[in-house]
């Protein structure tokens, strides 16, 4: 059997005795492109946040490539190969368009704190930078500082940055949220292109994207998740419809 | 500053441009030939203070601008780097080591960087209030312990020696301001460029985005703490670099040098020069050390100056001096640069009243509320002016309410070319 690229074993989060997270089991394969929908207050946000290192988990293992990360700083994870966006966005304000993302690549193409070196002597540093400013679509815009970038510009470049340095297990906080429906479009084009090969969680709202996108989903109610399967069998679920998807907004809003 | 690299160089080769090697020359050139300028003793002597200062203040900006860390106990580590550069003055002199002058400003530098690693140990884990607060506290207890160490520090008449017992270089033994200028210029030079160029390396980036986003570095595989860590330690060398130079060029150190006054003064140079731009503190520091050197001679009120600048500064112009230039640079690749010339000189005029009022108030209020028996005159702009002539008071108030009345008025003229100035479209739609 092959190793999952990220495994979640009886993972809890507590705050205070408020229990967000109660208990998720997860095993997202190689290569997969997997969703965790779920309604607003269901943790998917935390989830997220225990996984990458920002919080600290109460109880549980988080395993990357079959290597246990649970209690490492979110740096020691992306060093070991997991990158990920914000649901806000969460980029360097005053640094260029093309400084964001030299600094999304700087650690991984092993620069580390080097103080001796002059970035902008690394050819092979730029060119790649470069080559991922093209990708996303704002190579034209390289020179601009990042905090005056339009909000879907900035939503690019937080996908820039997540992915510059090629990390195998890419995670995206509602990279469409907020974005127009051509703007959500050229977003799912781009995250389809840019995830070939790689393994992709992402928490997202618009169904559409979802269904578009993923391998397999996970509904995440209560801070538990009810369902995992693919996107044909997650429609059909019953539980599923009750919790959530056949509802109507209003009964989502509720359930917020 | 950082990000201001042209639209051209948008392509992956980004290496230094000619241009700003030949800045960097220029100004080496500049700062050897202003000598034969300036050539009175008293312009060399202020030349040299000016000299450490840039160097005290640039390295300030290492962690205020480039790293986000909001220091108030930066003398610390020029002040031990001082003292220590001191005692091997001292043992060059005592002891006869061959150790040349101009290393000794190094040697300070190390001894200043040994000091930042250990409080870097426990105090860059944030930045922030925390980091600001324990700065603070390790000021405080550096300067208490100046006292209380007398063996290191030379207790409340500090520590002195001579410069010039130790082996000559090239001939030289620095027995002179100039000779002593050459040598805080080189210094000056060589520290500058190395700070320069270590905000353009991995650990000097990285600090630019710790100090944007913390949290996002975190998430790039850089550890907050380790990428503050590392430029609060090269700051700590060249703050005691900067140390060094203080205590070849007066030969004394005491706890003045290392105390909350000395923090405070650098933080001053750093953010009137403007924090966001590499040359901003090098410009705070040559405005600031005018101030302190030529204005005190003229006034006793030239800190309550300085601060009202400082005051204006962080009011109205928080991106620093530097910025206030930097912002006339689309009206200057346009062309239109000479659109501003008469609404500024409009407002300047009213602007030099209103001044003239206002430092007229301030200095015979001064002279007024010292209240020393026959002292009624003070001296301002080549006159005599002497506070029991009601007149003063009255000229003074109303140079004051005119011209700011005039300011005022003349702002909007000023605000209307402003635009037109750096307006992009115009000039197109008009063909």
């Amino acid at each position: 059997m092959t190793v999952a690229a990220l495994e979640l074993d009886g993972v809890r989060k507590n705050f205070g005795l408020t229990e967000i997270i109660r208990g998720v089991d997860l095993a997202i394969e190689k290569g997969e492109r997997h969703a965790i929908i779920g309604p607003n207050g269901a943790g998917k946000s935390t989830l997220f946040h225990l996984i990458s290192g920002k919080y600290d988990k109460t109880e549980g293992r988080i395993r990357l490539n079959g290597e246990d990360v649970t209690d490492l700083p979110p740096y020691e994870i992306n060093r070991r190969g997991l990158s990920r966006s914000f649901q806000i966005t969460n980029i360097f304000p005053r640094l260029s368009v093309f400084e964001n993302i030299r600094c999304g690549l700087l650690w991984s193409q092993q620069y580390r704190y080097c103080f001796w070196k002059l970035v902008d002597n690394q050819r092979d540093l730029n060119d790649r930078a470069m080559a991922v400013l093209e990708e996303i679509g704002l190579a034209d815009r390289a020179e601009t500082p990042a905090g005056v970038l339009t909000y879907a510009e900035q939503r690019g470049l937080e996908i820039g940055i997540t992915i510059a340095g090629g990390a195998g297990v890419i995670m995206l906080d509602e990279p469409t949220a907020g974005m127009s429906h051509s703007e959500t479009e050229q977003a799912v084009e781009l995250i389809r292109r840019v995830t070939v090969g790689k393994t992709l969680v992402m928490v997202e709202h618009d169904m559409g994207v979802v269904f578009n996108l993923a391998d397999r989903i996970s509904v995440l109610v209560y801070g538990e998740i009810i369902a995992t399967d693919t996107p044909a069998n997650i429609r059909a679920n019953k539980a599923v419809q009750e919790a959530y998807l056949g509802v109507t907004d209003d009964a989502v809003e509720g359930v917020a | 500053m950082s990000t201001a690299t042209p639209l051209g160089l948008a392509l992956a080769d980004r290496r230094l441009p000619g241009g700003q090697i030949g800045l960097w020359l220029g100004a080496l050139v500049i700062v050897l030939l202003l000598p034969l300028l300036f050539n009175s003793p008293v312009a060399v002597t202020i030349m040299n203070q000016m000299g450490i200062s840039i160097v005290f203040a640039l390295s300030y900006n290492m962690l205020l601008g480039q790293g986000g860390m909001l220091s108030f106990g930066h003398a610390v580590f020029f002040g031990l780097g001082g003292f220590m550069a001191m005692h091997v003055i001292n043992i060059i002199e005592f002891e006869e080591l061959y150790i040349p002058l101009p290393v000794v400003p190094f040697i300070g530098g190390l001894f200043g960087m040994g000091f930042a690693i250990i409080v870097g140990s426990f105090s860059t884990r944030r930045a922030g209030t925390v980091f600001a607060m324990i700065s603070l506290g390790v000021g405080e207890l550096v300067a208490a312990c100046s006292i209380i160490f007398v063996a290191f520090f030379g207790g409340e008449e500090g520590i002195s020696g001579d410069r010039t017992m130790g082996p000559p270089v090239f001939g030289y033994e620095f027995l002179t301001e100039i000779e002593v200028y050459y040598l805080t210029a080189v210094v000056v030079f060589v520290t500058a460029l190395l700070m320069y160029l270590f905000s353009r390396t991995p650990a000097g980036r990285m600090a630019n985005a710790v100090r944007d986003n913390d949290e996002r570095a975190e998430f790039v595989g850089y550890s907050q703490r380790m990428v503050r860590f590392i430029s609060f330690v090269a700051s700590g060398f060249f703050a005691g670099a900067a140390g060094g130079l203080f205590a070849i060029n007066y030969e004394i150190l005491t706890e003045e040098n290392l105390n909350l006054v000395t923090s405070g003064g650098v933080l001053l140079m750093a953010y009137i020069g403007g924090i966001g731009f590499f040359i901003g503190p090098i410009v705070g520091a040559i405005l600031l050390t005018l101030l302190q050197t030529v204005l005190s001679n003229h006034t006793e009120l030239w800190q309550l100056y300085v601060g009202i600048l400082f005051v204006l500064t962080v009011m109205y112009v928080p991106r620093g001096l530097t910025g206030l230039i930097m912002m006339h640079g689309i009206a200057f690749k346009t062309r239109r640069l000479g659109l501003l010339i008469v609404p500024y000189l409009k407002v300047g005029m009213p602007l030099a009243v209103a001044l003239f009022g206002f430092v007229t108030l301030l200095e015979a209020g001064h002279v007024a509320n010292a209240g020393i028996v026959g002292h009624t005159e003070f001296h301002w702009l080549g006159t005599v002016f002497d506070i029991g002539n009601m007149g003063i008071w009255a000229l003074g108030l109303v140079c004051l309410l005119a011209g700011g009345y005039g300011t005022w008025h003349q702002s909007s003229q000023v605000r209307e070319a402003w635009h037109a100035a750096n307006d992009m479209t115009a000039g197109e739609g008009t063909s």
